[in-house]
């Protein structure tokens, strides 16, 4: 839970552990690069707007990935844009996670057999933490996406190596 | 405003041989068949006639027309070998208020069309994308290359039936 449950009753003091304080701040302002690809960026931008309120979370685009955590794979991944993808992701400071967004990103979606132009999904050059199905998915999918994520980065450790 | 053969009939009366023939088979719209290196020729009089007044090409797009050949190149791959690649011309006069079609139809080993990008500009970037995707050279073309593949593709032209693509691109596993 949140870092208030442990708070002592004059309100002045605070003791939680150094992996909590870490987890807790990285996981509520994960801001991400401003980045969309295909149709899921339509979403992921209504995901933004004042309806869905992404920010609501600390969700932020910054349009440098030298100062975000998170990118959001936002629609069909080209060979061509792989190679884009893939120099953004290394420009990133870490801890950095990533979410693919939708089929086409996930495994490649409608253009698996005929796409000779798509990349079968992107996992395929980076690493992927959160997966969210949908074609594309609704903003309410990426929120809980959003949730999953939170999720595990509160239970990572600074000790522990991570599976 | 002339139709189909009118237009065929101006065309054969000023370039005799190099009209090949009016195709009025499709049920859409009839194509006049013109020699691959006099399509430029063509295209000037067809802009600049008062009576065509052609100043707009709509579309020009690459066809792999598939009439070749099968041969089994490799255990369970079939290659296709002779037989012919196209180009379709669409063209429109707005003052005249007519439309025209036309093709060319040149070899697949060694296809060489005339460019029309000094006629209709537009032209430049449909016959970089059918280069792109059927392989069709485009003699005079100021700037022939890929637009839309990575431009170190070397696997070939994707759309033409017999294109096979690759196990790798970069490092990046390319099949499902």
């Amino acid at each position: 839970m949140g870092l208030l449950d442990k708070e002592f009753s004059d309100g002045n003091i605070v003791i939680t552990k150094t992996d909590d304080l870490l987890n807790w701040a990285r996981l509520s302002s994960l801001w991400q690069v401003g980045f969309g690809l295909a149709c899921c960026a339509i979403e992921m931008m209504a995901t933004s707007a004042s309806h869905y309120d992404f920010d609501r979370f600390g969700v932020i685009p910054r349009n440098s990935p030298r100062q975000a955590d998170v990118i959001i794979i936002s629609g069909t991944v080209t060979l061509k844009m792989a190679q884009r993808i893939k120099r953004l992701y290394e420009q990133m400071p870490d801890p950095k996670y990533v979410i693919s967004m939708g089929s086409c990103s996930n495994c490649g979606g409608p253009y698996w057999d005929h796409g000779y132009h798509v990349l079968k999904g992107i996992d395929r050059v980076i690493p992927v933490d959160v997966y969210v199905p949908g074609c594309p998915p609704r903003p309410e999918a990426l929120l809980e996406g959003l949730l999953k994520l939170q999720e595990k980065i509160r239970n990572e450790s600074t000790v522990k190596k991570s599976a | 405003m002339k139709n189909d053969e009118e237009i065929f009939e101006i065309l054969k009366a000023k370039f005799g041989d190099s009209i090949i023939e009016l195709n009025a088979k499709s049920p859409f719209e009839k194509v006049i068949v013109i020699a691959p290196l006099k399509i430029k020729e063509v295209s000037y009089f067809l802009r600049d006639d008062s009576e065509l007044d052609f100043c707009s090409l709509v579309l020009l797009s690459g066809v792999d027309d598939a009439n070749g050949e099968k041969v089994e190149l490799e255990e369970g791959f079939k290659g296709i070998q002779g037989g012919t690649l196209s180009v379709y011309y669409h063209l429109e006069s707005i003052n005249q208020k007519q439309k025209a079609t036309l093709k060319v139809s040149t070899s697949r080993e060694n296809p060489e069309v005339e460019s029309v990008s000094d006629v209709w500009r537009n032209a430049d970037w449909h016959e970089r994308e059918a280069f792109d995707m059927y392989g069709i050279k485009f003699l005079n073309h100021p700037d022939l290359r890929r637009i839309l593949m990575p431009e170190d593709w070397e696997a070939g032209y994707p759309l033409r039936k017999d294109y096979r693509n690759p196990e790798f691109y970069q490092g990046m596993k390319v099949p499902y």
